[in-house]
């Protein structure tokens, strides 16, 4: 559902009152830092997480105090011990604007000023909490005092606050806990004027219009999101007057509007490009038609048709209800439904697979093409916190999941099957080129997850030094490529007994035995330091019963079972037999 | 008038979160349960919309209670 701020003036607390009622919310400790008030900002960013699952327990700075609390006096900051901070701070926070009669050389030494500033507050934040910092960058100020040339003479405002976000991106790029909430760009796109409201500012010291405050509040929302895993990663879409103009069933493939000839043709191109930039971006493409598969096709191997059938990780075209198809293409690609974005130009059946599949994003994107992407663009789906590697690979790995499941079709025997996919992995210690990415797929995997556990990174740096700690991360590789890292086993040593905290598995290897693998390597490294018993916990949540016998099938005992969460034994003192036997080549350490 | 107040009284009830709260001309911050520096101002920026009007900066301070904010909507909607 899309809030407006009109409608949330209104009805924040009855919608809050509803919020907060809803099961296994995930509780996480936000201290916001205010360069002006922050209560409304608070209350809408509460209001955005609740929806999505995350129950924020807010701490709110004094008026203004964000130097003071962060740099001055930091005690009530630690002791709240919050998960995040943001800072919000504006153009109206700004100290060391250039004077009228600078030159080049004042201009940066304003700009020193200002960013040293800044930098002790970031750093006085990330070496007393483990907190991941949102910093926001600078709007373009009100007026304009050099016209045109204020966007040039080191005495200009909009020059001094266009260096500075540049030197923040900067900083954002560098320091791993730092994060850009863009509010230069929120602010552009909704108008500077539009974004500022001096008398609201007068009358309540909020810099911003309601429209303002919420489009920042959805934007730091998307963060936080990302942040916890619950990021959307599959665009399923329809294809008749979706992808393309006009109904190819009706009209036949030589008539449907694709390409660059009219302007709609070249409206519905634009669309496939901006579909295909997300898949680049990692984000899996899925369609969801009703035509018949043939005439489908066709459309898509359109000499015109940007997007091909090859772009698609999964490609329903038939004519059952589109809730079953989306459910199947969800199955397919093992995503939650909740990772779902269905985009479709009929009213009928966006409304049909929102009340059927409510998990499912839908939003209402019209019928107009020129507006889909700016639509889909501000609902933030698919915000990432940093762009990594593995992700770009993403969308090319599941295609090859694809091949993996045709080949699957192909053979009797499992086990013949996984031994002809010449598996190899890599299952390895924590270190410190990869604790961005084990954070990141420890905060975003829910299904094959036993305890659901969520990290810091912060806090995988101190485990990767702890020696008190067993860790493990897994890679798996096979003759359709390499699927990335996509295991992560956490174990906490006292004396002779390991506690498994987090054994977790992204659904991309699932039924790859690779688990077995995982327990093999989890054993040797238990055996060469002397640990005899190894005990595992299951903690069921409403997404992780693919895993309630992960343990019974590892060849753990049950100890008790009837509580929760469930605890189970592996003794290594009587022996240990290898579980992997379709793995062919591990390397370890 | 009390066409006005027919039609500030669901923006209370929205803005409070209370259907059972009746609204007279003499209700005041201090009368309502729940009217915080907050709450107020999602009841004067609803009640802009509600109304397609603009409060001046200093015209809110002056009033003391629901009646004073119908006079000053009604003065507004005729400008």
């Amino acid at each position: 559902m899309y809030f407006d701020a009109g409608y949330l003036l209104r009805k924040q607390k009855s919608l809050k009152r509803k919020l907060v009622q809803q099961p296994g919310l995930l509780e996480k400790r936000i201290a916001i830092l205010g360069g002006s008030t922050t209560e409304e900002i608070a209350n809408l960013l509460e209001l955005i997480l609740l929806h999505d699952g995350i129950r924020p327990i807010i701490y709110q700075s004094g008026y203004r105090k964000y130097f003071e609390d962060a740099v001055v006096d930091p005690s009530a900051i630690i002791d709240f011990r919050p998960d995040i901070i943001y800072l919000h701070t504006s153009s109206i926070c700004i100290r060391n604007f250039p004077p009228i009669d600078s030159l080049e050389a004042d201009f940066f030494e304003c700009i020193e000023k200002e960013m040293k500033h800044y930098r002790a507050i970031w750093d006085a934040l990330s070496n007393q909490t483990d907190a991941l910092i949102i910093q926001n960058n600078f709007e373009l100020p009100e007026y304009q005092l050099l016209g045109n040339l204020d966007a040039v003479s080191p005495a200009g405002r909009v020059r001094f606050i266009n260096t500075l976000n540049l030197e923040f991106a900067r900083e954002v790029l560098v320091r791993s806990r730092l994060m850009m909430n863009d509010i230069s760009t929120i602010s552009a796109r909704m108008g500077v004027d539009g974004f500022h409201d001096a008398r609201r500012y007068f009358s309540y010291k909020i810099i911003t219009t309601p429209e303002g405050s919420l489009e920042m509040a959805r934007s730091i929302g998307a963060i936080v999101k990302a942040i916890y895993g619950s990021m959307y990663k599959c665009l399923v879409l329809d294809l008749d007057n979706t992808l393309w103009g006009g109904v190819i069933g009706d009209d036949g493939v030589g008539k449907i509007r694709i390409g660059r000839e009219t302007a709609e043709a070249e409206a519905y191109t634009a669309f496939q490009e901006y579909c295909l930039a997300l898949r680049q971006r990692g984000i899996l493409l899925a369609v969801c038609s009703k035509n018949n598969e043939l005439t489908a096709l066709e459309g898509l191997n359109h000499p015109d048709s940007l997007l091909k059938p090859s772009h698609f990780s999964c490609i329903k075209a038939n004519w059952e209800p589109k809730d079953q198809n989306i459910r199947a293409i969800a199955h397919q690609l093992n995503l939650g439904l909740d990772g779902l974005v269905f985009v479709d130009d009929n009213p009928v059946e966006r409304s049909w697979v929102s009340a059927q599949l409510p998990m499912v994003a839908v939003p209402d994107v019209g019928s107009d093409v020129t507006e889909y992407s700016r639509i889909l663009n501000r609902a933030r789906y698919f915000e990432p916190i940093s762009l990594l590697k593995e992700d770009l690979h993403r969308a090319e790995s599941y295609s090859a999941n694809e091949k993996r499941l045709l080949a699957q079709n192909s053979l009797g025997n499992y086990k013949e099957y996984l031994l002809s996919l010449e598996m190899r992995a890599q299952i390895k210690p924590f270190y410190p080129l990869y604790l961005e990415r084990i954070t990141q797929l420890i905060n975003k995997t829910n299904q094959y997850n036993l305890t659901t556990k969520r990290y810091t990174m912060a806090e995988i740096e101190h485990i990767s030094n702890d020696p008190n700690y067993v860790t493990l991360w897994g890679k798996l590789l096979d003759k359709f490529g390499d699927n990335g890292l996509t295991s992560v086993v956490i174990g906490r040593r006292k004396s002779c007994v390991l506690h498994i905290e987090t054994w977790l598995m992204s659904c991309r290897v699932l039924k790859r035995d690779f688990e077995h693998a995982m327990l093999d390597a989890l054993v040797a490294s238990c055996l060469r330091t002397g640990i005899e018993r190894i005990y595992g916990y299951y903690i069921p949540t409403e997404k992780n019963n693919l895993v309630a016998e992960h343990y019974a099938k590892l060849g753990f005992e049950l100890i008790s079972g009837s509580e929760q969460p469930s605890l189970w034994q592996l003794n290594l003192a009587g022996g240990y037999k290898p579980r992997n036997h379709t793995i062919k080549e591990i390397s370890y350490d | 008038m009390t066409d006005l107040l027919v039609r500030l009284q669901p923006i209370f009830h929205d803005v409070f979160d209370s259907t059972d709260l009746r609204i007279v001309r003499e209700s005041s911050a201090s009368s309502i349960e729940g009217w915080d520096s907050l709450t107020h101002i999602h009841l004067v920026s609803s009640v802009e919309r509600e109304f397609g009007i603009r409060f001046a900066l200093g015209e809110l301070e002056e009033l003391k209670n629901v009646g004073d904010m119908l006079d000053l909507i009604e003065r507004k909607k005729a400008q």
